[in-house]
């Protein structure tokens, strides 16, 4: 049943077996299995505590055209746009300075950035929830020279900024990887034939790693959109994303079929953006194919 | 620094608007963090000015036992975590590299998914996974009783290890391998001797992704996890709701002490991967 590709014989069917097997039934049993439970909730009723009838009814994604969460929706989107945005601006002047450092300074650079990331998110948010306080670091600085202090922590614009602490390295590394494979000889063609370095970036660079920079702007858009941790530490209360009302609905409001609808419309806008992507992709291919 | 007055025209690694823009960003990142384990030695329980330097912070962790555990806890998990998606996940790389077969794309898409699907989906759906089609029993001896939050650790960890060696695998020479069987070795030796060295900064790199994955992840543990199954993000969560206190930063700075010493590890084996492009393309001077 299963084909060696490339041609190569013997590459068996027990061989075939042997690897997939495994995955496969965990992938069904523990991924797929849980997200077809919550998909069939998401058109039921709450009977009890944790019982459920699946009633085949849409009143759950009607109610999530309630305005009251679709400006919720609406905030998240803007939350994650504006975030995936300032990581953009901040992060592609590194991943350019990351690309053209020696080995050496590739490295401690990668360190650098990498290091944040790998430290517990928690810890991270906490990190900043210390800075951002009216009697934190900031404000003391804001203070030195003669201004503030200013309330940041519990607002909308510290959940910004703490998604864009969190996110900035999910923004650096696909943009270094799709930097580093650039042909260099096509912007030092672009210099040589009069072009300044930035017209350079925005008219050479920018168009060839466009699929990259789609790539990097979508891994950082979508956990972004997803956040739970830092709106609900960081944020106040008209700062609340999608993830903190469905957690809601699991734990204190016990509305499972409801939870499971909010939770379902949180994966459609992940995969639109995905099938977003794969279509810029498609026309950026076609593009560089004319 | 000789090189700086020859320096070609793509260096813009010494261009000092650029190294200021870095610089920026390290304050960005780095500020917090460093504010965060200083105030983790301060002889005050405000953490607001600094009072003199102690450790009685660690001190008080170390007679924590309700931490302790929630540590050891995390560490079994990640362990346990990261030695099934290490296997599951080349696994699933190899049989998408090597094979075609019927559902090929299907089985990519649901590998992927669990990439991209949003942390607290993934949360809930396991959260009512074992809460009612496979309810994990309650009273197991340790460590059977972090069976769920392992399993859901599993899921989204392997993965990321298919993506890390799917890559890898892109790179590879099929004529080597073909070498070897030409050469006898059987489809298993040839594996074992061919493939899986060409591997290994992969593997190495996927497994300590897993690790750090299992170990930082907080949203879907919280939602799996019992009464008697904290992990240590869950746990310092906890901690942080209820009051602001310098043994949270303690706490903090160890577990940020771990996933260093983790990274500088990992570094070290994937050093001579970074800087040596599979391209073959020569690196600039």
């Amino acid at each position: 049943m299963a084909v060696a590709k490339g041609g190569m014989t013997g590459a068996s069917n027990a061989a075939f077996w042997a690897v997939f097997t495994l995955p496969a039934i965990w992938i069904a049993l523990f991924f797929v299995v849980p997200l077809s439970v919550i998909w069939a909730y998401s058109f039921g009723r709450t009977l009890g505590l944790t019982q459920v009838e699946i009633t085949g009814t849409l009143a759950n994604y009607a109610r999530v055209f309630d305005p009251i969460y679709l400006w919720i929706f609406a905030k998240s989107l803007v939350f994650a746009g504006a975030t995936t945005a300032i990581c953009l601006i901040i992060g592609f002047p590194y991943a350019l300075v990351m690309t053209f450092a020696s080995p050496r300074g590739k490295i401690a650079l990668l360190l650098a950035i990498m290091l944040p990331f790998w430290t517990n998110l928690l810890v991270r948010t906490y990190a900043l929830m210390a800075v951002m306080r009216t009697e934190g670091w900031v404000n003391r600085g804001f203070g030195l020279v003669g201004i503030g202090p200013f309330e940041m922590l519990h607002t909308n614009f510290a959940v910004v900024t703490g998604l864009v602490y969190v996110h900035l390295p999910f923004i650096v590394l696909p943009l270094f990887s799709t930097l580093d494979r650039l042909d260099r000889s096509l912007i030092e063609a672009s210099l040589d034939l009069g072009a300044g370095h930035v017209r350079t970036i925005f008219q050479v660079v920018i168009p060839i790693v466009w699929p990259g920079i789609l790539s990097a702007v979508l891994l950082c858009f979508i956990p972004a959109l997803g956040s739970y941790l830092t709106p609900d530490l960081l944020g106040g209360t008209d700062s609340q994303m999608i993830a903190s009302v469905i957690e809601r609905q699991f734990k204190r409001a016990n509305d499972w079929p409801f939870g499971a609808a909010l939770s379902f419309m949180l994966m459609y806008l992940t995969l639109a953006a995905m099938v977003w992507r794969a279509l810029a992709e498609r026309r950026a291919v076609v593009r560089s194919a004319r | 620094m000789s090189r700086q007055s020859q320096r070609g025209p793509l260096d813009y690694a010494s261009r000092w608007s650029l190294r200021l823009w870095v610089a920026g960003v390290m304050l960005f990142l780095y500020l917090p963090l460093a504010s965060l384990i200083l105030f983790s030695f301060n002889d005050s329980k405000r953490t607001i000015r600094w009072e003199g330097f102690t450790l009685d912070w660690y001190a008080r962790l170390a007679n924590d036992d309700a931490l302790i555990s929630a540590f050891a806890n995390s560490l079994t998990i990640a362990a346990l975590s990261t030695l099934f998606s290490v296997v599951f996940g080349t696994m699933a790389a190899i049989a998408l590299w090597r094979f075609r077969f019927p559902g090929r794309g299907l089985f990519d898409a649901m590998i992927t998914l669990p990439i991209v699907v949003p942390e607290i989906c993934m949360g809930v759906a396991m959260l009512v996974f074992f809460g009612t089609v496979m309810p994990w029993p309650r009273d197991l001896v340790w460590p059977l009783d972090l069976g769920a939050i392992v399993i859901a650790h599993i899921t989204f960890s392997f993965p990321f290890v298919t993506v890390v060696v799917r890559a890898r695998l892109a790179s590879f020479n099929r004529e080597m391998e073909e070498a070897a069987r030409d050469l006898g070795a059987s489809e298993l030796r040839a594996f074992w001797d061919i493939v899986l060295p060409h591997l290994r900064p992969a593997l190495i790199s996927g497994a300590l992704l897993a690790f750090t994955l299992s170990l930082d992840d907080f949203v879907i543990t919280f939602f799996t996890a019992g009464p008697n199954t904290v992990t240590f993000p869950v746990k310092i969560y906890s901690m942080v709701r209820f009051s602001v206190t310098p043994e949270v930063n303690a706490a903090s700075t160890v577990l940020m002490a771990i996933t260093v010493a983790l990274t500088l590890i990992g570094m070290k084996f994937q050093r001579t991967e970074i800087t040596k492009p599979d391209t073959g393309q020569p690196e600039p001077e």
